[in-house]
């Protein structure tokens, strides 16, 4: 790997008592897709504002090519933004927009006209150059944002939620355009987005953040399977939870007896949880499988039966939301895509069963919990 | 049915109407009748242009007109000078309370009457004044100092006066402008001088030429500022058409003269919309 | 003319008292009265409006503004205005915005005989009268004896030791008081207006050359009395009111009638052409006319009126700063306005508008 581009140690900022960052520290390597997720609130735009040199860190240092740029104002530094609403420039035109940086640099004009139009042929907007902002769609504005800061050829691109604005399928669009963007340009970018599928699917690396602090840095893959806190595995893809005391433990896997008196066993991933301990359990829906008859979910260490409640179709995704029998929350399952439950019915009665594996076990911690059932709340999409 | 809409069309607009031929169109066009009529004996009159002759041939008037509008493109581009920071530090600097405190302070001296804030500045600027006795006791003057009955002292009143209708639209459309606009200019490199004048300069134009062309016409037609600040070198246009209709019992020339005021008025400010590259439809778009 | 000065002085040393019995009008009215500050005081419209009925609305304005407004709306919206005396036969020649006075309504015995005759014979138009005396004054120097001894005469204000302490107004009372401080005759030219400019034309080089050396060129009464109060100026062409006014704050300050001679004016009742209420207009001018009342109207304004006996009853302070500032001899000088022909004030005006431009 190569040597970081972008490191932040021990970074904190204070705004009176609240602490917005607290103590984060990560590293970035060049030319990767680097997502903070997290929800709205967990201090994720005060960390690339303190990037782009919009706010001043109060403790910790900001580094570039291994050289500190506390002290470079934000006009010098090698970072550009990409803004929420885009902030394009209404009083110029396209061209206009797109060379403001080359300007500002002192470049002969026949340069940045040259420049401009090869960073729009790049976008694939060639000629529009003399358009107005105002003219152009929402994913054209995107493109033309981009440009404009990828004409300046900074270290690291910064995004601030940039897709928030857009509708549902633009947006789903240019979640792939960008990534394509990326690995085009080869620019570093760092992303910030409270939405996990966009973090999910462009990003090498993802930094889940809350509260002020970063809970786990990883990839996509290792955030959803391998979940490092009970944020993260509630926060990062979808879980039934159970919430119980731990009643027996036993290198790594252990059972968990929830108030109803539901049985279900874990694994701990070397977390050491403890009996007696209060405990929760996350099971991601596709994890269940789901049978007509017991002997279906026979071998499966977790056995529960229990009624369609409802369904929620959505194609590939598609689910059941069962009523156990033994009562407590509804479970959601996902559906095998083989068609062979496309006749389930409400009401139906259907078995259930999953791996001690499957099910992450964590240390019952009610600040996490809160905060994931308000991301979950708010930050659904 | 469309008798009655057609009624309530015409009882909508009969107020504005009512309003613009009342108050506006029959006193101008009677105001234009009584500048082309020329007085040649007691209570005996002719129709002539000798009034508009008057205007031109006599330089004192013509010098008089010429010295108004420039003084107040001068006062227009002092508070537009003193406003612009102003109005960015309340739009865009100060939030919350401060933001709405400075906004009323800027509001706050039109409370009283134009006449209270003229004496207002005279106690502050006479010669026995507050200014001069403060550079006395300072040291810094070993006699009274008169900053009264001068170009200047016209100015700062003028000026003062102005402030408001300049501040209040600049606060208008800067507000207008997204913060992240301007942290984009900074974050391509831009200085503040170079985001000021390719950004928030030219997002705050109609409100800099809707200001400017309100402080002008107001400059333009003060009265009691230049008379009472301005002392006895400040012969104002509209002190012109004050004397005509009142002291000389000069109608007619008073009147030509008002209408000479309202057209190259209205040609300075055509002219000067044309020079900037503006537009009236733009500005108050 | 001359028969008035010497009744002035007269009437300050009468001593008769015109008791009258007052008709109490038959039918109230409201009387729009248009007039200057000080001539119809709180307790006298009390009075009035107590004795007779009658509603009293008082505009305050001055000459210039009266004939405006009067000449704006044809002689309408006032019943009794008080221009002075030189300024009614002009306007009504030209614009018709008064109505003849019935003298029958008027108790002639009330006034100074001298000075109703000779303001009758100034307001007489096509054979009517139009105007009757009501206060009388005269204007002059106001001086800071101590600070400004050599100050005599309206010339003397361009003195070099003067420069930048005095004041004066550009009206037309400046050019004739010039004109007379010259040693030219304005008055005598009135008839003829090619003599008249010659005269203007010397005022206005004079007062060209002297404008480096003044202050300000004071606009409103108050204006003045702030600048002489403060010291700013020292000297200044005024009303004779205005110096008795700062003597009672300063007693080196004070009224001096110009060596040339102070100029006097009268201010009048007129009836606005369109007025409404005419009998309370006469009422007014009967009830204020006599001398009890007309001595509380002195008090106010400080001027004195044509009120015959009314002097009487003006406070002896009042008297004792007239007589300081007009001896004897000073009372025969002054210069008593003759009517103003129309079309003089358009030379005049464009006089004071080059002196106001200069540099």
């Amino acid at each position: 790997m190569t040597d970081p581009i972008l490191e932040s140690v021990s970074l904190s900022k204070r705004f009176g008592n609240f602490v917005a960052v607290d103590d984060v520290s990560f590293s970035v390597p060049e030319g990767s897709f680097f997502s903070i997720l997290g929800p709205s609130g967990c201090g994720k735009t005060t960390i690339m504002r303190m990037i782009a040199g919009f706010l001043e860190p109060t403790s910790g240092d900001i580094l570039i090519r291994g050289r500190s740029i506390l002290d470079v104002p934000p006009n010098k530094r090698p970072v550009n933004m990409v803004f929420q609403h885009l902030a394009l420039f209404p009083m110029m035109n396209i061209e206009g927009n797109i060379g403001y940086g080359l300007r500002r640099k002192g470049m002969e004009k026949a340069e940045i006209a040259a420049r401009v139009g090869e960073v729009l042929e790049r976008i694939g907007l060639p000629g529009i150059g003399k358009r107005k902002v105002d003219e152009l769609s929402g994913g054209q504005k995107q493109r033309v944002a981009i440009a404009r800061c990828m004409v300046m050829e900074p270290d690291v691109l910064l995004l601030d939620e940039p897709l928030g604005a857009l509708d549902l399928k633009l947006r789903e669009h240019m979640k792939i355009e960008l990534k394509q963007l990326q690995s085009d340009f080869g620019t570093t970018f760092i992303y910030i987005t409270h939405d996990q599928s966009e973090a999910l699917v462009m990003s090498d690396q993802i930094a889940v953040m809350n509260q002020g602090r970063f809970e786990q840095i990883g990839s996509g893959r290792d955030l959803y399977y391998r979940p490092g806190t009970a944020f993260v595995a509630g926060f990062v893809g979808e879980a039934n939870r159970w919430r119980g005391k731990v009643t027996r433990a036993q290198g790594g896997g252990l059972q968990l007896t929830t108030e109803a008196g539901l049985v279900i066993t874990g694994a701990d991933h070397g977390r050491g949880l403890r009996v007696g301990e209060e405990a929760e359990i996350f099971v991601r829906p596709e994890a269940i499988r789901i049978g007509h008859a017991v002997s279906d979910v026979a071998h499966f260490s977790n056995q529960m039966s229990g009624s369609v409640g409802s369904l929620l179709f959505n194609g590939a995704a598609s689910r059941a939301m069962l009523r156990p029998a033994g009562g407590g929350d509804e479970i959601e399952v996902a559906l095998p895509q083989s068609g062979e439950f496309s006749a389930l019915k409400r009401g139906d009665e259907v078995h259930i069963g999953w791996e001690a594996e499957q099910a992450n076990a964590f240390a019952y911690d009610p600040t996490a919990a809160a905060a994931t059932a308000k991301a979950s709340g708010t930050g659904g999409t | 049915m469309r008798a009655g809409a057609k009624l309530g069309f015409f009882l909508l607009f009969a107020p504005l109407v009512l309003w613009l031929g009342l108050l506006i169109v029959i006193p101008h066009i009677d105001m234009f009748l009584v500048s082309i009529r020329e007085r040649i004996g007691v209570a005996e009159y002719q129709t002539s242009l000798a009034n508009y002759l008057t205007f031109f041939t006599e330089p004192l008037y013509l010098v008089t007109f010429l010295r108004t509008a420039m003084m107040s493109i001068l006062a227009t581009a002092l508070t537009l000078v003193i406003g612009f920071p102003v109005s960015f530090y309340i739009a865009k600097i100060a939030k919350g309370r401060l933001q709405s405190a400075l906004f009323l302070l800027t509001l706050v001296p039109f409370y009283v009457s134009e006449l209270v804030r003229t004496f207002g500045w005279m106690i502050l600027l006479r010669e026995t004044g507050l200014f001069s006795t403060l550079l006395q006791w300072l040291g810094l003057a070993d006699q009274p100092v008169e900053m009264l009955y001068n170009d200047v002292a016209m100015m700062v009143g003028l000026v003062y006066t102005s402030m408001l209708f300049m501040v209040v639209p600049l606060i208008t459309t800067m507000e207008s402008l997204d913060d992240s606009v301007i942290e984009a200019g900074y974050d391509l490199g831009g200085s503040g001088f170079s985001v000021m004048r390719e950004i928030i300069i030219p997002h705050a134009m109609p409100g800099i030429v809707s200001g400017s062309i309100i402080v002008f016409m107001l400059s333009l037609g003060n009265y009691l500022t230049p008379t009472m600040l301005g002392g006895k070198d400040s012969l104002w246009f509209t002190e012109l058409i004050y004397s005509q209709f009142i002291v000389r019992f000069n109608w007619e020339l008073g009147a030509a003269f008002g209408f000479m005021l309202l057209f190259l008025s209205s040609l300075i400010v055509w002219g000067t919309l044309k020079l900037t590259g503006q537009t009236l439809e733009k500005t108050m778009g | 003319m001359k028969t008035i000065h010497r009744r002035t002085a007269l009437l300050l040393s009468a001593a008769s008292i015109a008791t009258l019995g007052f008709a109490t009008a038959a039918s109230a009215e409201t009387l729009r009265l248009l007039t200057w500050g000080g001539y119809a005081p709180e307790n006298v419209i009390a009075l009035f409006e107590q004795e007779t009925g009658h509603k009293v609305e008082v505009t305050l304005s001055n000459n210039e503004e009266m004939i405006a407004k009067l000449r704006a709306t044809g002689g309408g919206g006032f019943d009794l205005a008080q221009p002075s005396q030189d300024r009614i036969a002009g306007p009504q020649a030209e614009f018709g915005i008064y109505k003849p006075i019935d003298l029958s309504k008027i108790d002639a015995g009330q006034f100074i005989g001298s000075m109703l005759e000779a303001t009758k014979a100034n307001t007489t138009v096509g054979g009517e009268v139009f105007g009757v005396p009501h206060v009388w004054g005269t204007s002059g120097l106001v001086v800071d004896t101590a600070k400004a001894p050599g100050v005599k005469d309206y010339t003397d204000l361009c003195n070099a030791e003067m420069a930048g302490k005095v004041s004066y107004r550009l009206k037309r009372p400046t050019l004739i008081g010039f004109a007379y401080a010259m040693g030219l005759d304005p008055f005598a030219a009135y008839g003829d207006e090619a003599a008249y400019k010659a005269i203007i034309d010397q005022v206005e080089a004079k007062l060209v050359e002297c404008k480096p050396g003044v202050k300000t060129y004071w606009s409103g009464g108050d204006e003045l009395l702030n600048l002489m109060r403060s010291g700013e100026a020292v000297a200044a062409m005024a009303w004779d009111t205005g110096g008795w006014k700062l003597n009672a704050d300063n007693p080196d300050i004070t009224f001096v009638a110009p060596a040339s001679g102070a100029l006097g004016w009268i201010d009048t009742f007129v009836l606005p052409a369109k007025g409404k209420a005419d009998q309370a207009a006469y009422d007014w001018i009967n009830f204020v006319m006599q001398p009890e009342v007309a001595a509380m109207i002195t008090e106010v304004a400080g001027n004195f009126t044509a009120s015959k006996g009314a002097d009487e009853f003006v406070s002896a302070e009042l008297k004792a700063r007239y007589q300081a500032s007009f001896p004897p001899e000073a009372v025969d000088n002054i210069k008593w306005y003759p009517p103003v022909p129309a079309g003089l004030e358009v030379l005049e005006g464009a006089a004071l508008d080059r002196v106001k431009a200069a540099n």
